[in-house]
């Protein structure tokens, strides 16, 4: 999936994030987290592996976290992705 | 698909909401409605329809019914809910604005397209249609009939008031006329009859007195938008220990009724046939699934 513009999703409410993508030369992933000292870790491995599943090669990915579960992570970045992607 | 699932409190849970969706295996309702419709901004349905699907995904262990309320399929987002949810197999959709069984049918027509490709028996997906327009209650019985995949009929008294351009009040006179139109479609039609939500979540008292009130007419289960509002429903819903003990009786009575070769009897004065003992069976089922009798009752009881 190539990032192609700009493109957020989630809301900054308690169990959710926000995820900002956009186009970049290289892939670089910044998280900031309420929980950043417990579960940082745990969130960067999720990303890494949405950002491999949906074949993002490029990038710069910001998450602002909640305290966001898995399934939450996957599905913001997953739209963050599409709407960047979409023509 | 007639059934006799619990379906007392069917909780509405915005599909676009983390902090709500993650805590669905916790409330004790008998079925979630996870909404992809009115609770989601036309920005966000992406956003929703993504989230709900790993939220599923994620699900291992359900332990209630769970329906996903879609868009119409009218709208440019119905069949992109159906393609997403699909997938991690809710147990039905909560079909919005369902005027018409033509519509019904497209959305069985939809569902079973999807059931033939991936190996499911047809008529795997039940659907919930909503009655919520003037029209839809004027062809409630029609609608009630058109798919075996219906198990019920759910009232959406807010956008029937709007329909109607009144105001919906507390009181709830504004909605006598389709409660009734919809609880007779259902019940013609073998299916259950599921009330609307009740949105003042303040108001316990007048939850309370609406829940006996479309019990008292039939209905068997109703929406709600709060957990906090499962208990009261609850409550209303179940059989009072009087009521329990009469059905107890009446299953006496008609079991000794049946050694003596006929079918009625009379009870303290007042005459058991065929229609007393199947509403006994049916308050004694309602009490054993919520825990108020100790043994199922043996339904057998019906073709004496």
């Amino acid at each position: 999936m190539e990032i192609i513009k700009k493109g957020v999703a989630g809301t900054m409410q308690s169990s959710d994030l926000m995820v900002f993508v956009e186009p970049a030369d290289t892939l670089r992933l910044e998280i900031e987290s309420t929980v950043i000292k417990q579960f940082g870790h745990l969130i960067r491995a999720k990303a890494d592996e949405v950002l491999a599943k949906n074949g993002v090669t490029a990038g710069f990915i910001r998450l602002t976290d909640r305290g966001a579960l898995d399934y939450a992570i996957e599905a913001r970045i997953e739209t963050a992705l599409q709407r960047a992607s979409a023509a | 698909m007639a059934d006799s699932q619990l379906r007392r409190t069917l909780l509405f849970v915005p599909g676009n909401m983390p902090s709500m969706l993650q805590n669905v295996p916790l409330f004790k309702c008998d079925s979630v409605i996870i909404d992809l419709e009115d609770a989601v901004n036309h920005a966000e349905k992406d956003a929703a329809r993504n989230l709900v699907r790993r939220f599923l995904e994620n699900w291992k262990d359900r332990n209630k019914e769970v329906l996903v309320r879609i868009n119409p399929l009218y709208t440019k987002w119905g069949r992109d809910d159906l393609k997403a949810i699909l997938p991690e197999r809710p147990d039905a959709i909560r079909f919005p604005m369902c005027e018409t069984p033509e519509l019904a049918l497209e959305l069985d027509a939809e569902l079973a397209a999807y059931e033939r490709a991936n190996g499911l028996e047809v008529g795997h997906f039940g659907i919930l249609p909503s009655i919520e327009t003037v029209k839809s209650v004027l062809n409630a019985y029609a609608i009630a009939t058109s798919t075996k995949r219906i198990f019920g009929l759910a009232f959406g008294a807010e956008d029937y008031t709007a329909s109607m351009g009144v105001a919906r009040t507390n009181s709830g006179e504004d909605l006598i006329h389709p409660r009734m139109m919809i609880v007779m479609a259902a019940k013609a039609a073998g299916i259950q009859a599921i009330d609307s939500v009740f949105s003042d979540v303040n108001d316990m008292e007048a939850l309370k007195k609406e829940t006996e009130l479309v019990k008292r007419i039939g209905y068997t289960g109703k929406c709600l938008v709060n957990p906090r509002q499962i208990d009261v429903i609850h409550e209303a819903f179940a059989p009072k220990r009087e009521e329990i003990d009469y059905a107890l009786e009446v299953v006496e009575a008609i079991k000794q009724a049946r050694q003596m070769g006929t079918g009625v009897i009379s009870l303290k004065g007042k005459m058991v046939d065929a229609p007393i003992v199947k509403r006994a069976v049916n308050t004694l089922r309602v009490a054993f699934a919520q825990g108020l009798v100790a043994t199922p009752i043996d339904e057998e009881i019906l073709n004496g």
